[in-house]
């Protein structure tokens, strides 16, 4: 039996705030840790700081990417449990047209470092070269950089004019949102996937998995739900909207962040089944690589620490509903994304070229700089749109329906 | 009266709104042994009436780690001692190739228990009900909403009963017999 509740009215962030200096401490992370980063470029560490820079820029691209995956699908099936969060993630997703910049170093100082296939050549790559040659190569970045701006910048714009529209706009504006988002599923499915193909799974180019593009979402949605519970708990001591997210909206954001936990696991060990079992050697070198060096401890680790801990930590209802609880699975889950991410780019290191060795597992200031650099950037550029607008969408035709959520 | 047994007695409500105010009317009356009845879910009923959390999340997690270990030491047993036999060139015990059954096996278990016990804890499959008696309860599949409280509940009293749910807005009660 609920009753119409009151719309929230501390929905802006308050001056003086943590969120609202996020743009200035965002900003100078970013600039002492990529400054730092691209400074030790040049010379002899270029290589190892490049593959650091491409470390960070993914692992927090797919907080960004997770964001707008999520706020589409959430349009497309008419959602109204999360409405009281939904402008939260649209404005962690409309960060993406920020990457653009943040991806120039990657295309540009680290791409001949990076990707060993715009300079060797065999048998293999010539016949993987339609696809993997610069022109096409440069075509396709800009192209998912055009669909993810695209898609974020709209959605947002759409949902901050509900905020002023009149009774009657209100509908079409709604309209407009749903419409966008099937079809922005589709571009967005395809972009992501083909991201990470391009990006990751092109550092071995030899290496082909069907399975990375879905790999590479299913740690993106991840790592964005553990970012909402934070944010969402972090907006709260900050004072706003105290009331309007209830223990129900963050017990459905524990569920999902539970339900991902599986989901990857489920991914990447289907993944690796399939490796393991048909033990082809163009397939194989994947997991090789990640065997040696020190490597195989986090190769070891990753399914203990990143499913079957998670996995009974989450398990309870009780752990769901309690934000402690739920707040220290979310660190946990994000530190062990930047953990998977980092063994998906850096056993690439060194492992090509001129000196070519084996894959050694060591841990280089560049990757902490480049991450906090990275996270700064984001964060910035996150802060500045979140203190812009209001933090929810207060005229969004669900947002009654939200505000009385409850679990049954 | 007291010739005739008993088994307890049925009130009718006509809205939802009412039945949810009325169970909460008998919860706090301390009944123990009642039950409500609506055509549809009726959200927070179950506050209302003071149902305790179920326990069939803990019958479901024990038989689920249960099936999972038995299933996993049984192809461990199976394929390394009582049937030794090389697969691809993989060794006996392989868990990657284990993996796929183990997980099938953990989700069955626990569906099967948690469709099992579900059955069980609720006392099906139940042909006859004492409320089938009733004319009037034909309509809980359609527009009206029941509470019943049973004769055996401790704090049962015909009189005191009838009175408690008259005066929380029942518009019948009637006695119920076994």
């Amino acid at each position: 039996m609920s009753h119409a509740i009151e719309k929230p009215k501390d929905i802006t962030i308050p001056a003086g705030s943590l969120w609202a200096k996020l743009p200035m401490l965002g900003g100078g992370a970013a600039v002492i840790g990529l400054g730092a980063t691209l400074a030790a470029s040049f010379g002899e560490g270029r290589a190892r700081a490049m593959f650091s820079y491409l470390f960070a820029f993914e692992a927090v691209l797919a907080v960004a990417l997770g964001a707008l995956g999520w706020v589409l699908i959430d349009h497309t099936v008419r959602a109204s449990w999360s409405t009281v969060i939904k402008r939260i993630a649209e404005t962690v997703a409309v960060t993406l047209p920020v990457f653009v910049l943040l991806w120039v170093p990657i295309g540009t100082i680290g791409f001949h470092d990076l990707y060993p296939w715009t300079h060797e050549a065999d048998a293999v790559l010539d016949r993987k070269r339609w696809f993997l040659s610069n022109g096409f190569f440069f075509g396709r970045a800009a192209l998912y950089f055009v669909i993810w701006s695209f898609l974020s910048w709209t959605l947002y714009r759409t949902s901050v004019k509900q905020d002023t529209a009149s009774e009657g706009e209100l509908k079409g504006l709604t309209h407009r949102l749903w419409r966008l988002s099937a079809p922005g599923i589709i571009l967005y499915a395809l972009s992501q996937s083909f991201q990470a193909i391009d990006w990751l799974m092109s550092l071995q180019p030899h290496w082909y998995s069907t399975m990375f593009g879905v790999y590479y979402f299913a740690a993106s949605i991840l790592a964005f739900y553990a970012f909402m519970v934070l944010a969402s708990m972090g907006l709260q001591r900050a004072g706003v909207m105290k009331t309007a997210i209830t223990t129900e909206h963050f017990h459905d954001m524990g569920k999902f962040l539970y339900g991902y936990t599986v989901f990857w696991a489920y991914i990447a060990f289907s993944q690796f089944m399939l490796i393991w079992y048909a033990n082809l050697p163009e397939e194989t070198v994947f997991y090789m690589v990640r065997n040696t060096g020190g490597w195989h401890y986090v190769s070891y680790a990753l399914p203990v620490l990143h499913f079957f801990v998670p996995f009974f930590f989450f398990l309870s209802r009780h752990v769901k509903r309690n934000r402690v609880a739920l707040a220290c699975g979310a660190v946990w889950t994000l530190v062990m994304h930047c953990v998977d991410l980092y063994w998906l780019v850096l056993p690439n290191y060194g492992t090509h070229g001129e000196g070519a060795h084996e894959a050694v597992l060591s841990v280089g200031w560049t990757d902490v700089a480049a991450l906090v650099g990275m996270a700064g950037a984001f964060l910035a550029v996150f802060g500045y749109f979140l203190t812009k607008n209001k933090v929810v969408g207060i005229n969004d035709p669900r947002l009654p329906e939200s505000l009385a959520h409850e679990n049954y | 009266m007291t010739a005739k047994s008993l088994w307890g007695v049925l009130a009718q409500y006509e809205t939802p709104a009412a039945v949810f105010h009325a169970c909460e009317k008998v919860r706090d009356e301390g009944y123990q042994q009642w039950d409500s009845c609506a055509p549809f879910p009726v959200h927070g009923l179950e506050k209302a009436m003071g149902v305790k959390p179920s326990k069939l999340p803990w019958a479901v997690l024990i038989v689920g780690v249960l099936g999972s270990s038995l299933m996993l030491f049984f192809q461990t047993w199976a394929m390394g001692n009582a049937y030794p036999f090389v697969v691809g060139g993989k060794p006996l015990f392989s868990l990657p190739a284990f993996v796929p059954i183990w997980y099938e096996i953990t989700v069955l278990s626990s569906c099967v228990t948690a469709f099992l016990a579900n059955w069980i804890m609720n006392g099906l499959p139940q042909p006859y009900h004492p409320a089938f008696a009733s004319k009037a309860f034909e309509r809980v599949t359609d527009d009206k909403f029941f509470i019943m409280i049973e004769a055996t509940d401790p704090k049962f009293d015909l009189e005191k009963t009838t009175a408690l749910l008259k005066s929380s807005g029942a518009t019948m009660v009637e006695e119920l017999e076994p």
